[in-house]
C-alpha cells in the first residue's frame, strides 16, 4: 500500500500539490469577497485554506510558512467573528496576503527562499489588522499552548453531579471522609482521582489511565467503593468510585500529568510529588451519594476494577434535565448542556472536492500515444475492408463502424485526461495584474471568464509565459493612468478581462482592456522609424494593429519597469504559433483593446488538410489555412521568372508552389486551374501554395520527428494516414518564410526526409 | 484484529499522514474528508471503530458538529473520540469536551503521541 522508499517525501510532495489547490481555493473566496458577493461560508472556506496549509506546513516544520499562515489565519479569524471588516483595503491586504503564501509554499517546495522584505510589509499590515486586543489574545493563547488545561482544583465546585438528588430513595448521607491515603510515602507520587459522571460520557475509561500509570514504573492502587450504592440505588450513568494511587516514577510531576491531560476537567485530580504526604481528599470532596455498602469500602483493586463493566463508558451521555438544571452551579463541563444548544452545521454548500487519482504525467503520455496508434490502426483495417468491397450493411462493416465509434471515443476520453481547466493559470494571473498595476501606479481589476474551460495541460504551461506578457501589456499600455480615465469619463479603475472558452472545437481566450485603445498613428510612426514599413506606407488600420506583431516593434516609448523586458509581442505571437495556436488583435479607439487566442483541444491530434502535390500526400494544419482558391488565369500576374503572384481581391499576394519549394519538381509552366490555399502569415500578410489536390479534412495523430531528425525546416511532423502510408505535417509559413531566403541547400534535406 | 480507526480530516496531507502513522502502528485506518462523509463511513462500519480522530475546521460539518452527531447515534455513543487541532486555546477544547469529545492532540502530531493516546483512550 505504502510507498516503500519514502512515505513522508511522498506525504510532503503531496502537501505541495494540495497547497497549491487550497490556495487556488483562496483566490477563488477572495475574488469573491471582492465583489462584494461574499457569505459566511466563503469566509469560512478563505479561513479553512489558509488554516489547512497552516496544518500542514506545520506538520513539516516549514516555519516560515505556519508563521505567516498563522497570522493570515488569524486576521481571517477575526473577520469570520466580525471583529474585523473585510473592507476594499482588507482584501488587497488578503491578495496580498495569499500571494505571499503562495510564494511561501513554493519556497518551502524548492528548498528556495522567498522574499523577506514583502512578506515583512505584508505581515506588519495584517498584525496592524489585528489591533492590539487580538494582540493579547494572541499571547494568552501561546500560553495555553504550553498549559493545556487549567487542572480544576475548587473540588466543591466538581461534585455537582455526585451530589444530585438523583438517588431520592436513599436512606442516609454517609458524609465519612473517604479513606484517605493510609500511608505516607517517601518516595513517587500520591494520586487521588474521582472522575465525574461525565469522564464516562466523554468515552474515556479509567482502566486506560491506569494502565497508562502502570506503564511509568510502579503502581499500587486503592479503590473507593464507599459512595456505591447497593444495586437497586445503583444509577449506571453515575460515577461512584474513586482511586488513590501510589506510583513509583523516574518521569516528572508533568507526565504524570499528561496522563490526565484529557480528563483534567472532568474528575478531582490531586497529585503529590515525590516525599511529601498526600492530604488526602479534602471532605467536601467526599461522595455525599449516599452509600449502604461501606463496610469494607476500601478493596485493593489491581488494574482491573471490577465495577468497571458497570459503569463503563457506555453509560451515558444524556444526564436527565433535573440534572442538568442542578449544574448551574457548577462551572464544571457536563456533557449533555452542549448538544442541545449548537445546532448540527449545516450540510448545505458542497464543496467536497471529487475524488481523484494521481498519475504520473508520462504514463498519460504513453497512453496517449498508445490511442493514436489505435486510432490509425482502426483506420488502416477500415480501409482494407471497404477495398475487399464488402457491403456496407454487412456484420463486418457495421461491427467496424461500432469499432470506429469507441476509438473515437476513447481518444476523446484519453484526450480529457490530459485537460484541465485554466483556472490555476487565469489565477496566477490576477496576481501579475496586482503586481503590474501598483508598479505603474494604476487601478486595474481583473476579471475573468469560463475559468472552468478545459485545455491540454502542456498548452496551459506553455500559455503562461505569452498570457504573462499580454497582461502586463495590458496594464502598461491598454489602460490609461487614472487622470486620463477620469478625463475621458471613464471610472478611475480599469478593467482588464480575461476570458476562456470553447469555439468550434478550438480553445479561445481574450485578453481585453476597456483602455485608450491602439494609438495607430504612434504606431505606424514607430514601425516607420524603425524601418519596419516603408514611409509612405498605407495600412489598413487591422495592418496598423498587427505590426505590433513584428519582430523588433516596442511601443513603450519609455522603457517601463513592466513590459521593457525584451520581449515583445513577437515572441508571444511565436509562442501561440508554436502551440498551432492563431492570435488576433481587435482595437477600438477609446474603448480599448482585444486579443483573442485561439487554440487547438490537444497537441496529439490536429485538424488536417491531406493534399496531393507531386505524388506526395502532406498534411497541413487547417488552422494556418485562411481559404482555398481554384487560380483562373486573369488572377495569376507574373513578376518575373519563377515569380507570380495572384490576385485575391483587392490585394496581390506571392503565388508558391509547394511542389518546388519542397524540391519535389521543377516550377510547372502554368497554373491556371491549380487549387491554392492561402496561408495566413505572422506578419499579417498572405501567401498561396499551390497544390494538385485535395483529399479530405481529417484529424490526425502528430507524431513528433524532432526526436529522430531534429527540426526539419518546412515540417512540422508526420502522421499515419489510413492506408497505413506515413504523411509529413507541413508548416506552411515556415514554408513561405523560407521561399523568402530561397535557400536551396533546405530543400535538399527535404527531399531526404520526403 | 487490528484496532479499527476512523479519521477524519479535510486535508488530504493530513489524512495521508494519519493513514501512514495507523498504518505502520499496526491499526486499520478509515478516512473521511469531512463530518459528513465521517458519519457516512460511520454508518457503513461494522462493528464500530475502536476510535475516531476528527479535526475541526472542516466544511460541511466540522468537528464540534461531527462529534455531537456521533455521541446521538446509540451505538457510537463511547467509542473514543480525539480530536486533532491546531487550536490549543482552551475555549476550544472544552467546546470540543462539551460536544462529546475524549481527548485531543494538538497539531502537528507527533506519531508517536498519536498513536499513544490511542492506546490510552482504547487500553
Amino acid at each position: 500500500m505504502m510507498d516503500e522508499d519514502d512515505p513522508m517525501a511522498e506525504i510532503r510532495a503531496s502537501f505541495f500539490v494540495e497547497c497549491e489547490e487550497l490556495l487556488e481555493a483562496l483566490q477563488d473566496g477572495l475574488q469573491i469577497m471582492d465583489d462584494g458577493e461574499a457569505d459566511d461560508e466563503t469566509i469560512n472556506i478563505v479561513f479553512r485554506a489558509v488554516h489547512s496549509i497552516k496544518g500542514g506546513a506545520g506538520a513539516f516544520g516549514l516555519e516560515d510558512l505556519v508563521r505567516f499562515a498563522h497570522q493570515f489565519e488569524s486576521v481571517l479569524d477575526g473577520v469570520r467573528s466580525g471583529t474585523i471588516e473585510a473592507d476594499r483595503n482588507a482584501i488587497s491586504v488578503f491578495f496580498q496576503s495569499g500571494d505571499i503564501l503562495g510564494d511561501l509554499v513554493r519556497a518551502a517546495r524548492d528548498d528556495d527562499v522567498a522574499d523577506d522584505s514583502r512578506i515583512q510589509g505584508v505581515m506588519s499590515s495584517l498584525t496592524a489588522m489585528l489591533g492590539a486586543d487580538a494582540q493579547e489574545e494572541e499571547t494568552e493563547e501561546e500560553v495555553s499552548d504550553f498549559q493545556p488545561m487549567g487542572l480544576s482544583l475548587d473540588l466543591g465546585l466538581d461534585i455537582g453531579d455526585n451530589d444530585a438528588p438523583a438517588l431520592p430513595d436513599l436512606p442516609d448521607l454517609d458524609t465519612t471522609p473517604p479513606p484517605a491515603t493510609t500511608a505516607v510515602f517517601e518516595d513517587g507520587y500520591t494520586i487521588h482521582f474521582l472522575p465525574d459522571s461525565s469522564l464516562y460520557a466523554s468515552g474515556n475509561e479509567p482502566l486506560h489511565l491506569l494502565r497508562l500509570l502502570r506503564e511509568m514504573g510502579d503502581l499500587d492502587v486503592t479503590c473507593d467503593t464507599s459512595a456505591l450504592p447497593s444495586l437497586s440505588a445503583l444509577d449506571e450513568e453515575k460515577s461512584y468510585l474513586s482511586w488513590t494511587i501510589h506510583l513509583t516514577t523516574d518521569e516528572d510531576e508533568d507526565a504524570v500529568r499528561d496522563v490526565f491531560d484529557f480528563v483534567a476537567d472532568l474528575c478531582t485530580l490531586t497529585i503529590t510529588g515525590p516525599g511529601k504526604p498526600g492530604p488526602g481528599l479534602p471532605p467536601t470532596d467526599a461522595p455525599s451519594s449516599p452509600s449502604t455498602t461501606n463496610e469494607g469500602a476500601t478493596a485493593d483493586v489491581s488494574f482491573n476494577p471490577p465495577q468497571d463493566s458497570d459503569i463503563s463508558p457506555e453509560a451515558s451521555v444524556a444526564l436527565k434535565p433535573d440534572d442538568v438544571a442542578d449544574v448551574k452551579t457548577a462551572p464544571a463541563p457536563v456533557t449533555s448542556s452542549a448538544p442541545a444548544k449548537k445546532p448540527a452545521p449545516s450540510a448545505s454548500k458542497s464543496t467536497k472536492p471529487r475524488p481523484t487519482v494521481r498519475v504520473d504525467l508520462e504514463r498519460i503520455d504513453r497512453l496517449v500515444n498508445l490511442v493514436g496508434e489505435l486510432v490509425i490502426n482502426q483506420a488502416m483495417i477500415s480501409q482494407s475492408v471497404m477495398e475487399t468491397g464488402l457491403q456496407t450493411n454487412s456484420k463486418v462493416s457495421e461491427g467496424l463502424d461500432e469499432f470506429m465509434q469507441l476509438t473515437r471515443d476513447i481518444q476523446d476520453s484519453v484526450m480529457m485526461i490530459r485537460a484541465q481547466p485554466v483556472k490555476s493559470l487565469f489565477q496566477r494571473m490576477s496576481r501579475i495584474v496586482r503586481e503590474a498595476s501598483s508598479m505603474v501606479g494604476k487601478s486595474v481589476r481583473l476579471k475573468t471568464e469560463g475559468d472552468a474551460t478545459e485545455v491540454d495541460k502542456t498548452v496551459i504551461e506553455r500559455l503562461a509565459d505569452p498570457l504573462t506578457h499580454m497582461i502586463r501589456n495590458a496594464v502598461d499600455h491598454g489602460i490609461e493612468t487614472p487622470q486620463d480615465r477620469i478625463a475621458a469619463g471613464k471610472p478611475e479603475e480599469g478593467i482588464v478581462t480575461l476570458s476562456a472558452g470553447h469555439r468550434s472545437g478550438r480553445v479561445i481566450v481574450e485578453i481585453s482592456d476597456d483602455g485608450a485603445g491602439i494609438n495607430r498613428d504612434r504606431v505606424l510612426q514607430i514601425a516607420i522609424e524603425k524601418g519596419l514599413v516603408p514611409e509612405n506606407a498605407q495600412l489598413s488600420d487591422s495592418e496598423i494593429d498587427n505590426l505590433l506583431f513584428m519582430p523588433g516593434f516596442s511601443t513603450a516609448s519609455e522603457v517601463s519597469d513592466l513590459s521593457g523586458r525584451g520581449v515583445g509581442m513577437d515572441v508571444v505571437k511565436s509562442a501561440i504559433l508554436a502551440l498551432g495556436g492563431r492570435v488576433t488583435i481587435q482595437s477600438n479607439p477609446g474603448k480599448g483593446t482585444v486579443f483573442t487566442i485561439s487554440l487547438p483541444l490537444t497537441l496529439a491530434v490536429l485538424d488536417g488538410m491531406v493534399i496531393d502535390v507531386s505524388d506526395q500526400t502532406l498534411v497541413v494544419p487547417l488552422s494556418t489555412i485562411t481559404e482555398t482558391l481554384t487560380l483562373m488565369g486573369p488572377d495569376i500576374r507574373a513578376l518575373g521568372p519563377q515569380t507570380n503572384v495572384i490576385k485575391v481581391r483587392d490585394s496581390f499576394v506571392p503565388l508558391l508552389d509547394l511542389g518546388f519549394e519542397l524540391g519535389f519538381r521543377s516550377p510547372l509552366e502554368s497554373y491556371v486551374g491549380s487549387i491554392a490555399l492561402l496561408i495566413a502569415q505572422e506578419d499579417g500578410n498572405h501567401a498561396a501554395l499551390v497544390v494538385d489536390s485535395i483529399q479530405d479534412q481529417r484529424q490526425v495523430v502528430i507524431k513528433g520527428l524532432q526526436d529522430t531528425f531534429g527540426r526539419v525546416p518546412g515540417v512540422a511532423a508526420a502522421t499515419i494516414l489510413g492506408d497505413g502510408k506515413i504523411a509529413l505535417i507541413l508548416d506552411p509559413v515556415d514554408v513561405v518564410a523560407n521561399a523568402d531566403g530561397r535557400t536551396r541547400s533546405l530543400k535538399s534535406d527535404l527531399r531526404l526526409a520526403g | 484484529m487490528s484496532l479499527q480507526i476512523l479519521a477524519v480530516d479535510d486535508s488530504r496531507t493530513i489524512r495521508d499522514m494519519l493513514n501512514l502513522t495507523l498504518n505502520q502502528a499496526g491499526f486499520t485506518p478509515h478516512l473521511a474528508d469531512d463530518g459528513v462523509h465521517g458519519i457516512e463511513v460511520l454508518e457503513d462500519m461494522s462493528p464500530p471503530p475502536d476510535a475516531i480522530i476528527t479535526d475541526i475546521n472542516m466544511p460541511r460539518m466540522d468537528g464540534f458538529g461531527f462529534i455531537e452527531a456521533v455521541r446521538k447515534i446509540e451505538k457510537f455513543r463511547a467509542v473514543p473520540i480525539l480530536v486533532l487541532t491546531t487550536e490549543s486555546a482552551a475555549e476550544l477544547k472544552q467546546r470540543a469536551r462539551n460536544a462529546g469529545a475524549t481527548g485531543w492532540i494538538v497539531k502537528p502530531f507527533e506519531p508517536k503521541k498519536l498513536v499513544r493516546a490511542l492506546q490510552m483512550v482504547t487500553g
